[in-house]
């Protein structure tokens, strides 16, 4: 009697297909040798929102009554395999279906492994991921985050290489040979069960200790009972006028203390305070009303409110004044006007390495998601 | 002619109106804030009447014709979340239609005030009396209430504000009117003063759930599976405080107007003498049967009548006790379910459900009548005895529904 469960992280639309390619790639594989498996998303994450985090899941057992305890379930008590495909996940994820930050490691059992696709190193990721008493293994496999809208999916060949690397860190669950009879099912060419054999043959892992990780405690809500949460549905909105730094001051409004949205975010915006025209149109257009008025009229952006649509930088008129970076270059959401009061050199200094880095890199924010991939994919294939 | 004194209800007097005017007033009693409409027969009636009293100077209120009954249920459900004391009302799939805004005008307790004029489903075009319409609301959170008189129907909307905007309920309330034998039939009505209505029925306070710019609040955002059954568990606790609520509220209600009944929810017939057959049935049913049993009362046949007054909420110990003592219970049903236990009607399997974790239990046999409007007669009323007296006498139920009055 075995039962295995693998999850998958992803970003909500951008990443929907790729998800379920692999899921049920997992339970045609097992089905190979004569087991039985099912495939299916978080309900709660349905019908998903742009870039934010949601799960698919894949159970095997050797037969249909073992399977049963699996069913009718919204998600796996504990997973075997943890898979997460966009790297910024690592900081957490905090989805549709819940309220509070999930750590990416969560379900992953003691002594499975985390698989994360990525072109950081391990000890970039482990800073994010949040530490865990029991030990577990942490697999990464190079990769940009393979991000596409809801009707078009970009082959990238990121689908097999992850079932690859799958079979070689989970061996219990399916060989190699399966997982390539059931690409070559669906109908995909011999190129994609190349990607997979390799992905098998250059999967390593590396185990991750007790409380090795971010130390952080990720915020989280208690859910009220029946007979301690408001009636008619009524939830208390934060007191009228609190946080407001009036006229001269400045105006920051107080955002809820449990309802964040950064998880959703893989790009952040990043200002530069001294090209900024105060122009408002990056305050007025931001759709989740992130930008803080400062006391001399510029706009910072609250970035545990920002889900890094990436619409600042698009209405903003000044070049460069507003860009998006990749978010694993940051490891807090302080505020970047208090920076940049702080030191305005440093600041300056530090805002165009990162501009320069992400020139470089071309990383997408799923938001955009037309254009980009073509070199975006060259630059993977030469690695 | 109408005395400006007697349009502003300052003396007490009788009027000759049918239950949707003696709604309509009650609407202007108790200082209504927002009305909505949408016509629709019978239930069309109300918003005529109501419209003239505005118009007329006897209150004021936003009088809204709204595009749909969806809308118009819509429209109330925001008005009473911002503390507008509300009425609304609608007939047949009219309020099927709005449907959408009833079911979760309960689950966000929001005390709307609401008129069926009951009506048939409309196939084809049919618009007597069923009472399936309301029905359709019985799960959900709303009170509802079955009226047989003009009177009562005045009486009983003045006391659903007062009910349904308790704190403890703050759930709407539906108040059912027969189509015709209500809505359009005219009777003696007994109207109060408004100094009266003033001393028994204070305003609309929401409290902490108002929605108010100086009270932010969010109302209803989106849940899942981890918040829902809180949220009923919450729903239902609220149902099972209306009993209470509306004892009291009825027993203030006789002391300021001097009338009403010994019970709020069951009104007993020629029940003194524990009689063996038990009619029961709901609106104006109460009317034919009452005679009928009058004149088998003269033939020395012991027979009674409870008429339940709310269905929801259903009042299960009252009912055990005033049928428990039968030897069979008759229920009447002006309604169906297709292929309920039993083929029964839906009054029918309530009370049966209710009677059952009695000792003795009575024979409990259904009677299907007067769908679309179809009269109840004091024969059928007699046949009904007749078939329910088989049951005792052979000690079993032969055919537990019966459709009466139906041509083969
Ligand atoms: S990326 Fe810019 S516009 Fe979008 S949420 Fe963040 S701050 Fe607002
Ligand atoms: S849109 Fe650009 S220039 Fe205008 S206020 Fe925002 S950051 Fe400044």
């Amino acid at each position: 009697m075995s039962t295995v469960a693998v999850e998958v992280v992803y970003r909500g639309i951008f990443q929907k297909t790729l998800a379920r390619n692999i899921v049920r790639s997992i339970v045609f594989a097992a089905r190979k040798e004569g087991k039985y498996g099912t495939a299916f998303g978080r309900y709660g994450d349905s019908p998903e929102r742009n870039g934010i985090p949601a799960k698919q899941f894949a159970i095997v057992a050797d037969d249909p009554e073992e399977l049963e305890e699996n069913l009718a379930v919204y998600e796996a008590q504990e997973v075997d395999v943890t898979i997460n495909v966009d790297d910024t996940m690592c900081k957490g994820i905090e989805s549709w279906a819940w309220y509070g930050l999930q750590p990416i490691n969560a379900l992953t059992k003691t002594g499975g492994t985390l698989i994360v696709t990525s072109r950081q190193d391990a000890d970039a990721l482990i800073e994010d991921i949040h530490q865990k008493d029991q030990p577990y293994n942490l697999s990464i496999m190079t990769s940009i985050p393979s991000f596409s809208g809801l009707w078009v999916y970009k082959d990238d060949h990121t689908d097999v290489r992850i079932l690859g690397a799958l079979a070689k860190v989970c061996p219990q669950l399916v060989s190699l040979e399966s997982m390539v009879e059931a690409i070559q099912d669906q109908g995909w060419d011999d190129l994609k069960v190349r990607s997979a054999e390799r992905s098998y043959d250059r999967t390593t892992s590396r185990p991750v200790e007790p409380g090795e990780g971010n130390q952080e405690e990720p915020f989280s809500f208690d859910l009220p009972g029946w007979t301690t949460m408001e009636e008619g549905i009524v939830i208390r909105g934060i007191e009228q006028g609190g946080g407001f730094r009036g006229g001269e001051e400045g105006y920051q409004p107080v955002r809820n203390s449990v309802f964040k949205k950064y998880s959703t975010r893989s790009m952040r915006p990043i200002v530069n305070f001294d090209t900024c025209i105060k122009c408002t149109l990056c305050w007025l257009q931001c759709p989740d009303t992130c930008f803080d008025v400062t006391p001399d009229g510029l706009y910072d952006a609250n970035l545990e409110s920002c889900c890094g649509c990436g619409v600042c930088e698009a209405v903003c008129p000044v070049a460069d004044c507003v860009t998006m970076i990749n978010e694993a270059e940051f490891n807090d959401n302080d505020s970047q006007y208090e920076m940049w009061q702080k030191d305005k050199d440093d600041y300056t200094q530090w805002m165009t390495s990162l501009i320069e880095k992400q020139k470089q890199v071309d990383r997408t924010h799923g938001f955009h998601h037309v254009g980009g991939y073509a070199e975006e994919i060259a630059e993977v294939a030469e690695d | 002619m109408t005395t400006v004194e007697e349009q502003l209800f300052m003396t007490e007097k009788e009027e000759l109106i049918s239950g949707s005017e003696a709604v309509a007033i009650a609407c202007a009693l108790a200082d209504v804030d927002v009305i909505t409409a949408y016509p629709i027969r019978p239930y069309d009636t109300v918003m005529q009447y109501v419209s003239q009293l505005k118009a007329n100077g006897a209150f004021d209120c936003d009088f809204i014709v709204a595009e749909s009954e969806h809308s118009q249920f819509e429209i109330v459900k925001h008005a009473s979340s911002v503390g507008a004391r509300t009425f609304c009302g609608s007939s047949g799939v009219g309020w099927f239609y709005a449907f959408e805004a009833i079911a979760v005008t309960a689950g966000l307790r929001l005390p709307v005030v609401a008129m069926v004029g009951n009506r048939a489903l409309d196939d084809p075009g049919a618009f007597g009396v069923e009472h399936n319409d309301a029905l359709a609301v019985r799960d959900l959170g709303w009170m509802l209430y079955w009226v047989a008189t003009a009177q009562e129907a005045l009486d009983m909307a003045l006391m659903a504000w007062r009910i349904a905007e308790d704190p403890r309920a703050f759930l709407p309330m539906a108040l059912s009117c027969d189509g015709s034998f209500l809505t359009h039939s005219q009777a003696i009505v007994n109207v109060p003063t408004q100094e009266q209505v003033n001393k028994f029925l204070p305003g609309y306070e929401r409290g902490q759930l108002q929605l108010h710019p100086d009270n932010p609040i969010t109302v209803a955002p989106q849940v899942n599976e981890d918040w829902l059954m809180e949220i009923r568990r919450q729903s239902n606790e609220a149902m099972s405080r209306t009993p209470g609520v509306i004892k009291e509220v009825y027993e203030e209600f006789k002391q300021v107007f001097g009338r009403g009944d010994p019970s709020p929810f069951l009104e007993e017939y020629m029940m003194d003498d524990d009689p063996d057959i038990v009619l029961m049935g709901m609106g104006t049913l109460a009317l034919p049967v009452r005679v009928a049993i009058r004149r088998m009362r003269e033939q020395g046949k012991k027979v009674g009548f409870v008429r339940l007054k709310f269905f929801r909420p259903f009042a299960t110990e009252e009912v055990q006790e005033a049928l428990g003592g039968a030897k069979a219970v008759a229920v009447i049903d002006r309604d169906y379910s297709f292929g309920s236990p039993s083929s029964g009607g839906v009054l029918f399997n309530e009370v049966r459900a209710a009677l059952y974790p009695l000792d003795n239990r009575p024979h409990v046999v259904n009677f299907i009548a007067g769908l679309g409007g179809r009269e109840v007669r004091v024969r059928d009323v007699e046949d009904m005895v007749d078939i329910t007296q088989k049951a005792i006498d052979t000690g079993k139920v032969e055919l537990e529904c019966n459709w009466i009055g139906v041509r083969e």
